[in-house]
């Protein structure tokens, strides 16, 4: 593609002269370019949903937030989850599970199951860097885990990956000067 | 590729390309061995009592004692894409109130690097062999199995029982004794 320069000046050739392609596109090559934009945000959304679907979990990509689960997985590890109904929940088994009316999910596993004839499950977690099993951090009174507080099992492990979205956590500016440059930059460089 | 900024960009995208390109291999390289070994289970001592659990349910409930022996070599099993093995031994058993139980009685963990061959003798419980409810008392089958979570460098996190449990049935009365 041929860059549409004025006669006579120097073409840019150093990357970042991205304001130097602005200039030059006209208000068809901009609305390309916010459509361009658009469907890198649907697809990176299809990707997401397809994958909540394909694994029957809530959030099947989740990033360790804490210690207790030392030395097998650290803060910012990434793991993949299923949650299939098919299923059962056994000891030993990693489980995600969030506490009634809190929104944070815990990642341990579980050591203690009973389960009645009819399907009817109840469980018991523990951290493995944990002394004392969760009883501690489940709602007042509440002695057992159901099935409808599962996020889901974890089936895959990625080190380290993850810790970018902690950094992002702890560091909001930081977070928002990211986007604020990627958006920028896909908004506003041309492909040539 | 002369400026500073656009050198750093290749180098780290290589970067980036290179360590996928190896934590893939390291994944599928190892994602259909098989994990198992055999292993040798046997009990040295069963006893019970009923007492209140203080954990959590407060109804007395039966708890169980046991003394066991674990012998298994798991050397075949560490390999570039073991990280660690969490051992963890668990009583299966069904009661009246529950059709499957599953406590998980003790439990440790093995990095890579440390002695792979276990041999140990008389051991005591970790946690405490609470039943939801009296289902231990005069219980015929309680199957006792070692498993372990293979955790990886990076790939698939599976659960492998080893092969050999060791089925052990409950006595029928109490012990009376003062506390645990």
């Amino acid at each position: 593609m041929v860059r549409a320069g004025v006669v006579g000046t120097q073409l840019p050739t150093s990357g970042l002269d991205i304001f130097g392609d602005l200039r030059k596109m006209n208000k068809r090559q901009l609305y390309y370019q916010v459509l361009n934009f658009a469907m890198i945000v649907s697809s990176a959304l299809m990707i997401w949903k397809g994958l909540i679907v394909l694994t029957g979990s809530e959030s099947p990509i989740v990033v360790v937030l804490s210690g207790s689960m030392e030395p097998a997985f650290h803060r910012g590890d990434l793991l993949f989850l299923t949650n299939f109904r098919e299923d059962p929940i056994r000891a030993g088994e990693i489980v995600v599970f969030k506490v009634e009316g809190r929104d944070i999910p815990i990642v341990h596993r579980v050591i203690k199951v009973h389960e009645k004839d009819n399907g009817d499950i109840k469980f018991l977690t523990k951290g493995d860097n944990n002394e004392v099993d969760d009883r501690g951090l489940y709602k007042e009174g509440q002695n057992w885990l159901e099935k409808k507080d599962v996020v889901g099992r974890a089936r895959g492990f990625l080190p380290y990956v993850g810790m970018v979205t902690i950094i992002m956590n702890d560091y909001p500016k930081f977070k928002y000067a990211l986007l604020a440059v990627m958006g920028a930059y896909v908004l506003l460089k041309r492909e040539s | 590729m002369n400026t500073v900024l656009s050198r750093a960009n290749s180098l780290f995208a290589f970067s980036l390309s290179v360590m996928a390109a190896l934590t893939f291999g390291c994944f599928i390289t190892t994602a259909f061995k098989d994990r198992s070994v055999p292993v040798r289970l046997h009990v040295s001592r069963i006893m019970l009592k009923n007492v209140e659990d203080f954990t959590g349910p407060r109804e007395k409930s039966d708890l169980g004692f046991i003394n066991f022996d674990i012998t298994a070599d798991l050397e075949n099993i560490f390999d570039w894409n073991v990280k660690q093995l969490f051992l963890y031994l668990s009583a299966e058993y069904s009661t009246k109130n529950n059709a499957l139980n599953q406590v998980v009685l003790w439990d440790k963990i093995v990095l890579r690097g440390d002695n792979p061959k276990l041999l140990l003798k008389d051991m005591k419980t970790k946690y405490f062999f609470f039943d939801d409810g009296n289902g231990l008392k005069g219980n015929r089958n309680v199957t006792l199995t070692l498993s372990w979570n293979v955790v990886p460098n990076a790939g698939i996190l599976p659960l492998v029982t080893g092969s050999g449990h060791v089925s052990v049935p409950f006595p029928d009365t109490y012990e009376i004794m003062k506390s645990y």
